[in-house]
């Protein structure tokens, strides 16, 4: 156990550790990547025998402004997401939208097959089904 | 605003099940506010905005196109609901609300009742 002030001075930072480490207890082997959470665009991430399957939750942004790449094992997701115009004179009360800039990554596992992938946007979810490569994939063995 | 499932949802007391709260961003100009809210994955028939006295709901189901047999390694967004509820003032007429529905962001426009626009006031001196 380290030892800590019994008086923090900051609170904010004291929650934000507290926070951390909940997240580490949770999650038992984070990636070296960390896909952390509470990022831009939101990620879920799947697998089946044949194929792994990406989502990544990015409503209101143009399909052809996003840039997805596979390289090295290593799948990146980058685009913008441009604030919405605010008239003058007007009162902002609630801003929880993200906006600007965003990148997120994820390491694939070793069988994919990226020159098999397929990326669809629809209702916001960027999808993206990339195939395991022919030779990973289980396979039944007909007995003769 | 949406089929079935709304109208038999109504009659039980909502905000029992887990729900995503959707991030939103709220503008307010002198003739009206209006929200934006982000619901990822939801298809426009899924969508159900309701106003009940003055508590305006936007509730919705998200769909995602999953292949069969997918197991879940990582998951961020993992309830397949989104809720939120806001409660409107007087001023706003909740009669007049319009929506948009676009790549999974909502649009609302709730406009101010007439009497409640701003007019400016002369003040005549004497």
């Amino acid at each position: 156990m380290r030892y800590r002030s019994l008086f923090p001075r900051d609170i904010f930072g004291e929650l934000d550790r507290l926070q951390r480490e909940m997240q580490q207890a949770v999650d038992l082997s984070p990636s070296i990547r960390g896909i952390g959470r509470g990022g831009f665009p939101a990620m879920n991430v799947g697998g089946t025998p044949t194929g792994v399957e990406i989502y990544a939750f990015a409503p209101g942004v143009d399909p052809a402004t996003l840039d997805v790449q596979i390289e090295k094992g290593v799948l990146t997701v980058a685009g913008e997401r441009k604030p919405e115009v605010i008239p003058e004179k007007a009162t902002v009360h609630i801003d929880e939208r993200f906006a600007g800039r965003f990148r997120r990554v994820v390491s694939l596992p070793e069988d994919v097959d990226a020159a098999n992938v397929q990326a669809r946007y629809r209702d916001g979810v960027l999808h993206i089904s990339i195939a395991r490569k022919a030779a990973t994939q289980p396979r039944r063995i007909a007995i003769q | 605003m949406t089929d079935q499932p709304a109208a038999s949802k109504q009659t039980e007391p909502t905000g029992n099940e887990a729900a995503i709260l959707p991030p939103v961003d709220v503008i307010e100009d002198s003739s009206g506010i209006t929200l934006y809210a982000d619901l990822p994955g939801v298809p426009k028939d899924r969508l159900n905005l309701h106003v009940e006295a003055d508590t305006l709901t936007i509730e919705a189901d998200l769909v995602l196109e999953v292949p069969e047999g997918m197991e879940a390694n990582h998951a961020e967004v993992s309830l397949p609901r989104y809720r939120r509820a806001f409660t409107l003032s007087k001023e706003l007429d909740a009669d007049k609300v319009q929506a948009t529905f676009e790549r999974g962001v909502l649009k609302l426009r709730i406009p101010k009742a007439e009497h409640a626009q701003p007019r400016k006031v002369e003040i005549k001196v004497s």
